[in-house]
């Protein structure tokens, strides 16, 4: 079962990996506004383009 | 959206020295299309080589004799192509194209693409090569062998460095959820195939693995859970997050619970692998912990699943009308039930009823077909039209797609879910008197005929939709016309940060800090490269005396099960339940299996489990059985393997696996390697001598001595006395 070490570091190196990037994240303020990203992700469609149901975004839903 | 490079808006164009206040960019559709069509492609390839494999069970004598097309073989051509084929380029259509509007940019680099796209398919070809000629390590969806594994390695790095690559230069500050999938994904899938794959080549085209038995099956489901976990979970749920808003024009439900939901998956799923090594030899606190964290997955997976639907919520009217969103709302109903049966199946009690049944069968495919594939296609059918410039080319076929794909599933998953459990039952029944109801294992496989004919019938259902879905991309592609670079315009993130001067590597020298911890990685990642494999090879010492390594005989017979897929449909791991004990024999102690690189454990019993097959019937049964199997157990659905009689077996790596697993910590003594093939030639003589004498007519040189040998060396290490020669070994 010694294998279990090298998954433990394995494992541990991309929690360590993933804490810091949720730590950059925090503090880089990535997460202070987590309500405009869901509304701009509809809307960065090219605006001059009026295709049928893309240009109507439903803002107060 | 006819929107081309000709008339694409030029206002934004900079002017020397004036400031920018717009980039004009293109997306990169093209390769978006090539991976769409790959997608398609793969995806009704993997579906029929599953048609055949289901068929092959209703009708064991379809395509006989065809060594290529046995089921063994087959059927890790089948799981390979549907995860890394089908699945894989899904997940790079949706990467490829999410990722560039969600960074308001390009794709890093077209030279990457392009490597990233063919590197993938040549993988998936040398596998469809390699797999059905019996080329396979036998680890569950890391079959390919060492080469294989190698480019793998390679493109994904591509792959990598293009994904980090464009998100570093993005026009957006804000990284949407759907972004941090991705490099999750990228990131673990890199590491998960690379300790996986640590193996020892004895030639171009076999090696062994570097860990033995219990450890190999602990590396292995570590795997082979995370695959499923950041193969077929995360980046499936980052397109969700994607493509659902977007098809549904409604943002995500709560934005927030997306954060949380990522954060809180990814740091639970990559300990939850032991809940596939339940009740087996496995130390039983890992076991343990396995399913702790398997449960707690629940949260987090049903976190992802309620926002996915509740993003929907005042648009289920569109749910009515539009394919896209159907495939959706099935996509992630079906995510919602899977990772609801997963926890429990982690459940020891539950997992002693549905493990090694087709339970499981029913399980992933409930994941692959509703949940990847209703994913895949919505996007597809989303996708498609946007690059093109068109619309649709049928809502109504879309819709026929729907239902046939809907349909197939439950009519594959019901059944499959109805046998694992009449099976399991009958496996454990008792009667009044203590002995097992059903004692003849094949009782059991027979009662469950209709099951997999029904089975087939719904896995056919699905694929006339897929043909049907193939039909209606093609038809839209031809009605419209491809905007391989498409126009789009968003303001710089800030200033160009870098002069010509500046190399990454520069720009890590002004950051010491930085600097310091990649660097220790480094070494860290070094010293564990170095040391694990010397300590690995020094635990692997027998805690049990009796257990001897195999002889070379038994190593090539060995090869042979692998080669030809044995494990796909025979355990060798008896758990410690009576119903097992009292069917095969002692339970399998961890110490049996030190000499197993790879293990061989298996997690499917379509035919009984064989750790204790060795020395319970005759040489001469094994022989007759394996011809024609049908010939000593009247309706078994398991293939004859008439090659294994006319072929010649090679010896000529005898010496090179000596040495090799000499090398990987099995004790032959030093110089063994010269006295292997002579050895070899003597053991063989021997069983070929004994069934001679049985009047069958065998030849020494042929295969099936080889793998007779072997199975009846299985399981018998601890049942003879200790100073008792094995058959005619060392």
């Amino acid at each position: 079962m010694s294998v279990i070490v090298l998954l433990i570091v394995a494992g541990g190196m991309v929690a360590a990996g993933f804490l810091a990037a949720f730590a950059w994240a925090v503090q880089s303020g990535q997460f202070d506004d987590t309500c405009t990203p869901a509304v701009r992700v509809l809307l960065e469609e090219r605006p001059h383009t009026t295709q049928e149901g893309i240009a109507d975004v439903d803002l107060d839903s | 959206m006819s929107i081309s490079i000709a008339d694409a808006p030029v206002t934004a164009r900079r002017e020397p020295g004036a400031p920018a206040r717009v980039d004009t960019f293109f997306y990169d559709n093209a390769i978006v299309r090539l991976f769409a069509m790959a997608t398609a492609g793969w995806g009704i390839v993997a579906f029929l080589v599953g048609l055949i494999v289901a068929l092959k069970l209703v009708f064991p004598n379809l395509l006989p004799g065809i060594p290529f097309l046995s089921y063994g073989r087959l059927r890790p051509l089948h799981t390979n192509a549907a995860i890394f084929a089908f699945a894989g380029n899904a997940i790079f259509v949706g990467v490829y194209y999410s990722l560039q509007r969600l960074c308001k940019a390009r794709m890093f680099s077209d030279r990457l693409s392009a490597i990233h796209f063919w590197g993938w398919q040549l993988v998936i070809v040398l596998a469809a090569l390699t797999l059905p000629l019996g080329i396979t390590t036998s680890k569950e969806y890391a079959e390919l062998e060492w080469p294989i594994d190698l480019l793998i390695t390679g493109v994904w790095v591509a792959f990598g460095a293009n994904l980090v690559g464009t998100v570093l230069r993005r026009r957006e500050r804000h990284m949407y959820v759907s972004i941090w999938f991705y490099l999750a994904t990228f990131l673990t899938v890199a590491l998960l195939h690379v300790v996986n794959s640590l193996e020892l080549p004895v030639s171009l085209l076999k090696s062994y693995s570097m860990y033995a038995g219990v450890q190999d099956a602990l590396v292995q489901w570590w795997y082979g859970h995370n695959a499923v976990a950041f193969f077929l979970t995360t980046p499936f749920l980052g397109m969700m997050y994607y493509f659902i808003p977007k098809a549904s024009n409604r943002p995500v439900f709560s934005y927030r619970l997306s954060i949380v939901h990522f954060w809180s998956l990814i740091f639970i799923y990559i300990w939850a692998g032991p809940h596939h090594l339940l009740y087996t030899a496995l130390p039983d606190w890992a076991q343990s912990l396995g399913t702790v964290f398997s449960v707690m997955l629940i949260a987090p997976s049903w976190g992802g699943m309620v926002n996915g639907l509740l993003t929907l919520r005042g648009a289920w009217d569109r749910v009515r009308e539009d394919p896209v969103l159907k495939f959706m709302v099935v996509g992630v109903t079906a995510y919602g039930m899977s990772t609801f049966e997963g926890p429990m199946m982690s459940f020891k009690n539950v997992n002693a009823l549905v493990h090694y049944t087709d339970y499981i069968i029913a399980h992933v495919h409930l994941g692959a077909l509703a949940w990847n594939g209703g994913l895949t296609f919505a996007m597809l059918y989303y996708v498609f039209p946007r690059i093109y410039g068109t619309k649709l080319y049928s809502t109504a076929l879309a819709n026929a797609h729907f239902w046939l794909a809907t349909l197939g599933i439950l009519f594959y998953a019901i059944p499959m879910y109805v046998g694992g459990v009449t099976q399991s039952l009958m496996w454990q029944e008792f009667t009044a008197d203590g002995l097992l109801r059903y004692p003849n294992f094949l009782e059991t496989v027979v009662r469950l005929a209709p099951m997999y004919a029904l089975r087939a019938a719904g896995g056919a259902l699905f694929i006339a939709g897929a043909l049907i879905a193939a039909y209606n991309l093609y038809r839209t592609a031809r009605q419209g016309t491809l905007i391989g670079d498409e126009a789009a315009q968003a303001p710089p993130l800030s200033p160009a940060p870098s002069t010509a001067h500046s190399t990454w590597h520069r720009t890590l020298e002004s950051r010491p800090v930085q600097f310091a911890v990649l660097t220790v990685v480094t070494v860290v990642v070094g010293g564990v490269v170095e040391f694990v494999p010397t300590a690995l090879v020094a635990s692997n010492v027998p805690t049990i005396s009796s257990v001897r390594p195999y002889t070379p005989l038994e190593i090539e017979g060995r090869d042979l099960y692998i080669r030809e897929g044995c494990v796909g449909c025979h355990s060798q791991m008896v758990r410690p339940l009576r119903a097992e004990t009292e069917r095969y024999g002692d339970y399998s102690k961890a110490g049996e299996f030190v000499f197993d690189h790879p293990f061989l454990w298996g997690s499917k019993r379509t035919g009984p489990d064989l750790h204790r097959v060795g020395g319970k019937y005759p040489d001469s049964w094994h022989f007759v059985h394996m011809k024609e199997p049908a010939a000593t157990s009247p309706g078994s659905i398991m293939p004859g393997y008439p090659w294994l009689y006319t072929s010649r077996l090679d010896t000529s790596h005898a010496e090179g696996k000596i040495i090799t697993l000499r090398r990987l910590g099995v004790p032959y003594p030093e110089g063994y390697e010269t006295q292997a093939a002579a050895d070899l030639h003597a053991q063989a003589a021997r069983v070929a001598d004994g069934l001679k004498k049985s009047g069958l007519d065998a030849a020494a040189d042929s295969e099936i001595v080889a793998l007779i040998a072997y199975l009846q060396r299985l399981g018998t290490d601890i049942k003879t006395p200790v100073a008792a020669q094995t058959t005619g070994g060392r």
